[in-house]
């Protein structure tokens, strides 16, 4: 596991044609680990009739909900909870 | 061009990828009776996955695939079925054009 619960991650803005579970909202947006999952088969692969091995990390990451939608009218404590795969997670200072 | 400005280009999103998507209709929250051939298509995608013939990512990926006219007009399980039959053509579990021919007769 490359990061941990606490830190700070940005989801990569790398386009991607195929098969991927990464909204494209988060995509560029720095947030935090709240949770390392476990490992799983990666979609991306096994979208096209791999095993999806190895298996890839994947991370609970939330977000402030004004980072993601700066023009949204919730509570401006609000969070957003998104699960990444870590090869779309980069350092954020 | 700072990191921070780097970051916050645009990336292209596919016509799947909806979440905060503007629009102006309201959103329908009516619950919908499913019809039997709806229930029919989940439960083969159901059976076809647990059988090891395809998987979840196979059945999203070739929703994504649709071309975006036909992914638009579509309902939620026309989407299912449209990917089943691309997943089984490739597979060779169906012939190209089976489906057709059969319905056709």
């Amino acid at each position: 596991m490359r990061y941990r619960p606490g830190q700070r991650v940005r989801v990569a803005a790398r386009p991607h044609e195929g098969h991927h579970r990464t909204p494209g909202y988060v995509k560029g947006k720095t947030g935090r680990v709240e949770r390392v999952h476990a490992s799983f088969a990666n979609p991306e692969t096994r979208a096209y009739g791999t095993d999806g091995l190895p298996k890839q990390p994947l991370y609970l990451v939330g977000f402030a909900q004004h980072d993601l939608w700066p023009d949204a009218h919730g509570h401006n404590r609000d969070r957003i909870y998104v699960d990444i795969f870590e090869h779309w997670l980069e350092e954020a200072e | 061009m700072s990191a921070a400005r780097r970051y916050d280009r645009r990336v292209k999103r596919a016509v799947h990828d909806r979440g905060g998507w503007p629009t102006d209709a309201a959103i329908d929250r009516s619950e919908h009776e499913l019809a039997d051939w709806e229930l029919l298509t989940d439960a083969l995608v159901g059976a076809l996955g647990r059988h090891g013939v395809m998987t979840v990512d196979q059945l999203r990926r070739g929703i994504e695939s649709m071309p975006r006219d036909e992914y638009e007009r579509a309902s939620y399980y026309e989407r299912w079925l449209y990917s089943a039959e691309t997943i089984l053509t490739e597979k060779g579990v169906l012939a190209p054009g089976e489906l057709d021919a059969r319905l056709a007769r």
